[in-house]
């Protein structure tokens, strides 16, 4: 009874942990590569808004990395202090995808980052330039190979078991596991629209308010070209990636569709509320036949139910089919502001559209909602395993007891909630303050003189308030 | 000798080499937190932080690196690390945090600049104190059944382990001190020169005191260093610690920049190898050896080919961004 206790206590924990670490990385990996961008123009063109809106988003890119960096080190001891059996069990295959993860990546980003942050004035604009690519280099590197450790928990390859521990028999099949690729793939896109969303709607927002114009606009220009490549391209590999769960989760396939029998020609259920005790849904809103027709592509494929197999074996049905139901929502919202954007823009009044503008704004945070919507769907559809069919989530847990369990719960929830609270709070202070131009000071990087590190994030944000 | 003997011990010296040099690297940036309580004004706060602004998040990643590279190469000893020691490891993380922010968000306000500072010094003197802990707890010894942790969840509680906990946080602090010594000037040089006389002396008692106490512990560090002749063998380590301490004290008292930081490293290595030495070979004392904690060649193994590569590439660049922040650390930094 109490190891029930301390197992459902640490999987809150894990829960609760890892959703706040994934706010920042999905911003971070978009704005490195963001500020990349905004460095490569200024060197291109020596235009000096490049310059001013990169100055700006660096301290953005400060204050989330930071927060990025603090969460993510409490993740990688978590599997030891709360998954000891799973880090006894796989510790062989996931240890060395996340040891090649801090060796490739986290020092790339880390290291970088200083020059990146202080080292405006240090170096010429070229290595400056060069800091920055290192630092978005990172992030994706990272990306990289914690996808795969996690993919690998949701489709294992190229290991054996003996005695009950994980071994590997071919590095390649277990890094490319069959849904890394995709995952990979959909997440970075993920993490690039989560971004394009913060800058549309941080211009939007401007725009609004008539500041900053000639930025916003340019901000808000290339948002929406970039929302229009990647936000119908995320749409294709997330159908690609639900044809994947078919064949190699079907459970959880059944559930984030709702599905209980076993049927062809099934419906699309838009709205439904799956009622697990009774083994059936209530109040279904559904489009005959195009549930088969998405992902058999064939309108009378025939999709499993979750009868098929004992409820032992199942995943919380509600929670997955309504967190997928979210994020597809959210793309589709995406994909509306991006189509009448686009139309706004051949008439010449994208910047001009109040309420066109008032969607951008309210569109500001949908990619987080859909990154944390998606990663409830995989992760809580995969359950009742951590490896999915081999090992349960049950037997991954440390022998730790309830209260050290329930101290470590609430001391992080106090810790997160105080930090976030203080890091959302700065980061709205400089988005009100937005871009400024480039102080007379700064306007040599390539003045090498020593002492006086310039501090681009170092500069209040309250002392001159705009 | 065959790879599943030869790897562990490989792995027992990287994993050995990213700790110390976690110990070194974070050990002055926390040292600068814990004399934070010291500083005379918000400017003198200010400009001590900014001293490791720039590099501080790389050092704290090789303790990131240290944990996985545990995690991928003795996993068993990282699960029975990391759930017997929970608690302190929940106090380290959580002062990390508090550490980590406090760099980014007290440059971002006036209001609440001394509560960032507050964080940043008990953030820093919780984490060294942890880590002293966990030190301590972990050569004491860990009670083990079939490979698995077998202990109450405040075992690591004892009075060696809290020595070494304070041990930890003045020896951090000294790190910092030196550190301040060379990166500052002027009045906040004083300040500095003026704390590192008493660190020395009480990091040396430290060290001695711990030092005595170990053998009585353990019955293996015992034997290690006194048994059949180890100790001529051994007798340069002692030996050398106690002349670094000499001359870390000399190089202080005739007002040195340079050399006080330097030693002060030296000092800290010559404390770790002996202790490596007394627990050799186990991982965990007192009965998880290297071997019984391995991953299979195929982890380690593939983990090595990596490793022997990249780490001197990050020690490169490394080397490079600290080279483009030397120097001293100007009063006005930061501020426009
Ligand atoms: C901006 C974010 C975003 C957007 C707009 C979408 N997704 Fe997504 N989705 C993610 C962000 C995401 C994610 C956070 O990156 C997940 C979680 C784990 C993963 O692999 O990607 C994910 C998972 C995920 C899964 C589960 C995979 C598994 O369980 O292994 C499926 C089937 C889809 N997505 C499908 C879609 C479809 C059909 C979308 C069309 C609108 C869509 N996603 C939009
Ligand atoms: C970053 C985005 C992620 C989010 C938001 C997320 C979310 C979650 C949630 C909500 C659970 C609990 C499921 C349940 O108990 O019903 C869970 C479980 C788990 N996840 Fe993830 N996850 C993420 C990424 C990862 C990654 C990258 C890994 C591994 C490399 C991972 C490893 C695990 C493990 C080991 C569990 C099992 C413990 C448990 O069930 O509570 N997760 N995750
Ligand atoms: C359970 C899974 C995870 C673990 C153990 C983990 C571990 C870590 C650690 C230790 C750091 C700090 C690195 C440093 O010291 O500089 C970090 C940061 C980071 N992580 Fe995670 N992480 C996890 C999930 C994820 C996921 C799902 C992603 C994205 C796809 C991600 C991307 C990043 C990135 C880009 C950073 C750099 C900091 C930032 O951008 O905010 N991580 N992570």
């Amino acid at each position: 009874m109490t190891d029930v206790t301390a197992l459902l206590l640490s999987r809150i924990q894990f829960g609760f942990v890892v959703s706040f670490h994934i706010i920042f990385p999905a911003f971070t990996i978009g704005l490195a590569s963001w500020l990349a961008f905004l460095a490569g123009m200024y060197l291109r063109t020596r235009v000096e808004i490049w310059r001013e809106l990169y100055l700006f988003w660096v301290k953005i890119f400060a204050v989330s990395f930071a927060l990025g960096v603090v969460s993510g080190i409490v993740m990688s001891f978590q599997f030891g202090t709360n998954w000891s059996e799973l880090s006894a069990r796989a510790g062989n295959v996931l240890g060395p995808l996340m040891t090649y993860e801090v060796l490739t990546a986290f020092f790339l980003e880390a290291t970088f980052l200083g020059v990146m942050l202080f080292g405006w004035r240090r170096v010429s604009p070229q290595l400056h330039f060069f800091a920055t690519c290192m630092v978005a280099l990172g992030t994706l590197l990272s990306a990289f190979w914690i996808i795969s450790a996690n993919s690998w928990m949701h489709t294992p390859s190229g290991y054996e078991l003996v005695d009950g521990v994980f071994h590997v028999t071919s590095w390649w099949q277990a890094i490319f596991n069959p849904s890394f690729p995709l995952r990979l793939v959909h997440m970075v896109l993920a993490a690039y629209i989560t971004t394009c969303f913060v800058i549309g709607g941080v211009s939007a927002a401007y725009l609004l308010r008539g500041r900053h114009v000639q930025g916003a606009t340019l901000m808000l220009k290339l948002a929406v070209a970039f929302a229009a490549i990647a936000v119908p391209l995320q749409i294709v590999v997330g159908d690609l990636h639900g044809l994947a769960v078919h064949k190699y989760q079907p459970v959880k396939l059944a559930a984030i569709e709702g599905h209980w029998e076993t049927k062809r020609g099934v419906p699309l259920l838009l709205f439904a509320w799956p009622d697990e005790a009774a083994e059936r849904n209530e109040y279904e809103v559904a489009i005959p036949k195009l549930g088969s027709l998405i992902i058999t592509h064939d309108l009378n494929g025939e999709i499993a139910g979750l009868k098929e197999v004992p409820r032992s074996e199942r995943p919380p049905v509600a929670p997955v089919f309504f967190a997928f139901r979210v994020m597809v929502g959210v793309g589709v919202l995406m994909l509306l502001a991006v189509i009448v954007s686009l139309v706004a823009w051949r008439r010449g009044r994208l910047a001009t559209s109040r309420s066109l503008l008032r969607a951008w704004m309210v569109l500001t945070p949908s990619g987080f909602i859909a990154v944390l919507a998606g990663w409830y769907t995989t992760e809580i559809g995969r359950q009742p395993y951590v490896i999915y069919g081999l090992m349960r989530t049950a037997e991954a847990h440390s022998a730790v007891g309830v209260a050290s369990v329930a101290t470590s719960l609430i001391v992080f929830a106090a810790v997160y909630l105080f930090i976030f609270a203080a890091g959302t709070y700065y980061l709205l202070k400089l988005l009100r303050k937005g871009p400024q131009p480039v102080a007379e000071d700064m306007r040599h990087p390539q003045d090498k003189r020593p002492a006086r590190p310039l501090s681009v994030p170092e500069e209040s944000v309250e002392m001159s308030g705009s | 000798m065959d790879a599943g003997t030869v790897l562990p011990i490989v792995w027992f010296f990287i994993i050995g080499f990213g700790v110390m040099m976690y110990v070194l690297m974070d050990g002055f940036v926390l040292g600068i937190g814990i004399l934070a309580p010291f500083a005379e004004s918000d400017e003198q706060l200010d400009r001590m932080m900014n001293t490791a602004a720039p590099i501080w998040d790389g050092n704290e990643t090789w303790l990131v690196l240290g944990g996985v590279a545990l995690f991928a190469a003795f996993p068993s000893a990282y699960a029975v690390m990391l759930s017997g020691l929970y608690l302190p490891v929940l106090l380290m993380l959580v002062a990390l945090i508090l550490r980590g922010v406090s760099f980014e968000f007290r440059f971002k306000t006036q209001s609440s600049k001394r509560l960032w500072g507050i964080c940043f010094a008990t953030g820093s003197i919780a984490a060294a104190f942890a880590q002293g802990v966990m030190l301590g707890a972990i050569v004491e010894g860990m009670p083990l059944e079939s490979g698995r942790y077998a202990g109450g969840p405040f075992d690591w509680f004892s009075p060696f382990s809290m020595l070494t906990g304070v041990a930890v946080t003045f020896g951090y602090a000294l790190l910092g001190s030196t550190w301040l010594i060379l990166k500052t000037d002027g009045a906040l040089q004083n300040v500095v020169f003026a704390l590192t006389r008493p660190l020395v002396a009480i990091v040396v008692a430290f060290m001695g005191l711990v030092s005595a106490w170990l053998p009585f512990l353990s019955s293996q560090v015992m034997a290690r260093w006194f048994e059949s002749g180890n100790f001529l063998w051994l007798a340069p380590i002692p030996l050398l610690a106690i002349v670094n301490a000499v001359a870390l004290w000399r190089a202080v008292m005739r007002r040195a920049e340079a050399a006080p930081f330097v030693l002060a490293l030296c000092f800290f290595v010559l404390g770790f190898i002996g202790l490596v030495i007394g627990i050799w070979p186990n991982l965990l004392p007192p009965s998880m050896t290297i071997w019984d904690a391995a991953s299979p060649a195929s982890s380690q193994g593939f983990v090595l080919v990596g490793t022997v590569i990249i780490i001197p590439v990050v020690l490169g660049y490394t080397y490079w961004s600290y080279s483009v922040f030397r120097g001293k650390v100007a009063e006005d930094a930061g501020y426009h």
